[in-house]
């Protein structure tokens, strides 16, 4: 029981509530709201000021016009693939990880937990440079590591610009993942892994029978928040994607708008458009899977 | 995190961890590694090795102006921003967590920003806010360019902020009402039995409570605003107008990937790192506190 049931008069400040929760809705919807609407119109009334708040009869045709002039349609497949690339790469090698290090006895396992963990305070974003470095040859490290004992071999080198591999592999490794997998593994009662292990279970088979399916909960909230932060990626596939056939969505909003703010304005209502279309599927995701996704999000990042 | 139950076969524990530890390898330290050397070393503007330099690009980046305006206005960005998005994300979870009628809608839909990809948003603003279309520009029609970003350097860092607290604001939400949700109901109850009423358990009860969950937003929020900001400020302002929303890390981007000058932008990336890292120290001494509060 809580306040909504309890009985208490406090009229003027449950007016208040409304008003404020109302206002709230504006905040959170009105943008949102916006970028339809003006996807709706042409480009004269989009750039009236204020712009009319009800849809125009110009939907169809300014879809058509962004989908075709950029081929955005590829670009979201694009997205599509690298976002469910990510996506099963994360919550396979989280799984995977975790298992090893929750299930078995080796000294290095707290190597291995904090090696994965470390990388927290290594986001992407203040190494950008050297790890486009990496993607462009991917066989340096392993040149190096060659080269440490005492040998010189001519590795040819490994391009990952402009392709697949190099837009989802950078981003598969998963801290978060890890230890979320790690905390729920550690809640699965020894009796099960001995009665697995009666029933002459070795560790794969206990893996795949018995931890995959009671972890389907904690799979679901995984997957749903890296499904939202892959679709939503913007500098990388920015930096290692020269070819404009392997573009994202996400980042081909760049390309729709001229430069910021300076210039010529942008063509609003296509421009709207193109991000209507961008925001369309992580916000499906969260729509249809709150739940999981609330779950990951506050279970993640602790 | 010991178990009695356990398996031995080593050789396929070290083949599970081993695809993760090996994209970790190369992808994480391999280089954070070469941003260090980049960092204490330059390139011979004709190409061959980089030479060792120690300090120096350090010396450079810290006696140089235009780094120091980059610090202050990320620094404005994060507190700008962090402030906005906590203050109006706590108010809205205190409000829902009185479960009026209809607050399952608004909660609802208060969780969409969050969702959305930096630059959609920030280019749903740059529309909104835009100085000759849009909504906010008809100010514009009580005087000339009263609101322009595209001219006025607090224009532009108010349209990224107000941009980055949309999305953030959400984030923060969902953290609050999901703390709110975990206070025990008796409390609350045996509290407005004593005659305590709304304001007043709010103020005393579950604000106090919220203590944890806020401090984590504060310090996560503050590191995403420095780190997680370039998808906004390069598809609304591009840094300017005159540098004045060239955050850290677009500058580091720019001075990487425009300027093709590695060392400047791996010392930059370095102090940025050094910012994050103690910023997540900060963060873990309090999870730690936080599970013997609970």
């Amino acid at each position: 029981m809580r306040d909504g049931s309890m009985i208490e008069r406090a009229p003027i400040l449950n007016a208040v509530t409304h008003v404020l929760m109302i206002a709230g809705l504006l905040i959170a919807a009105f943008p949102i709201y916006v970028v339809f609407i003006a996807s709706t119109h042409d480009l004269p009334t989009v750039n009236r000021v204020p712009m009319p708040l009800w849809p125009g009869d110009h939907l169809v045709q300014n879809y058509a016009t962004v989908w075709n002039k950029s081929d955005f349609g590829a670009k979201m497949i694009n997205s599509l693939i690298v976002a469910t690339g990510v996506t099963i790469g994360k919550i396979t090698l989280a799984a995977l990880t975790a298992f090893s290090i929750v299930f078995f006895r080796y000294r290095a396992r707290m190597l291995v937990f904090w090696a994965i963990f470390i990388t927290l305070m290594l986001p992407l974003e203040v190494r950008i440079v050297p790890t486009y470095a990496v993607a462009a040859d991917v066989a340096e490290p392993l040149r190096w590591l060659v080269w440490l004992f005492g040998l010189e071999l001519g590795i040819a080198p490994i391009n990952l610009l402009n392709t697949y591999t190099g837009l989802i592999l950078p981003l598969v490794a998963t801290a978060t993942g890890t230890f979320l997998y790690r905390q729920f593994f550690l809640t699965i009662p020894d009796t099960l892994v001995e009665a697995a292990r009666m029933d002459g279970a070795g560790p794969l088979r206990f893996f795949w029978e018995h931890l995959i399916p009671l972890s389907r909960n904690n799979m679901a909230a995984l997957a749903t928040i890296m499904f939202v932060y892959a679709w939503n990626q913007y500098l990388w596939p920015l930096l290692i994607t020269t070819d404009a056939r392997m573009a994202t969505a996400t980042m081909q909003l760049q390309k729709i708008v001229p430069g910021p703010l300076f210039g010529q304005p942008p063509v609003w209502n296509e421009a709207m458009a193109a991000t209507l279309l961008v925001m369309v599927p992580p916000l499906l995701v969260v729509i249809f899977m709150q739940g999981a996704f609330v779950r990951g999000l506050v279970a993640t990042d602790k | 995190m010991d178990r009695r139950a356990s398996f031995d076969n080593l050789w396929l524990a070290g083949a599970l961890v081993a695809p993760q530890i090996l994209l970790v390898v190369v992808f994480f330290y391999w280089p954070t590694l070469q941003a260090l050397y980049w960092a204490f070393s330059t390139q011979p503007p004709f190409g061959g090795t980089n030479q060792w330099v120690g300090w120096q690009n350090f010396q450079q980046i810290f006696t140089d102006a235009v780094y120091w305006n980059s610090v202050r206005v990320s620094i404005i960005f994060a507190t700008l921003s962090t402030a906005l998005s906590i203050s109006m994300a706590l108010l809205l979870a205190l409000m829902i967590d009185r479960q009026l009628a209809g607050h399952k809608a608004y909660r609802f839909v208060y969780f969409w920003p969050y969702a959305i990809a930096a630059p959609a948003v920030g280019l749903a603003f740059r529309f909104i806010f835009a100085p000759d279309a849009g909504f906010v520009s008809a100010i514009n029609q009580l005087a000339p360019n009263l609101w322009n970003p595209a001219l006025k350097g607090w224009d532009a860092m108010i349209l990224i902020v107000i941009a980055n607290s949309w999305k953030m604001m959400a984030y923060n939400f969902i953290f609050f009402l999901a703390a709110l949700q975990s206070i025990p109901r008796g409390l609350i109850e045996a509290a407005a039995m004593d005659g305590s009423g709304v304001l007043r358990r709010a103020r005393d009860i579950q604000i106090p409570l919220l203590a944890p969950t806020l401090f984590f937003l504060l310090v996560i929020n503050i590191t995403e605003s420095f780190v997680d900001s370039f998808g906004i400020v390069d598809i609304t302002t591009g840094g300017g107008p005159a540098r004045a929303t060239d955050l850290m890390v677009f500058k580091i981007y720019s001075d990487g990937f425009k300027g093709l000058d590695y060392s400047m932008a791996a010392a930059q990336s370095i102090v940025l790192m050094l910012l994050v890292i103690g910023l997540t120290f900060v963060q873990f001494r309090y999870v730690e506190k936080r599970v013997h509060y609970a």
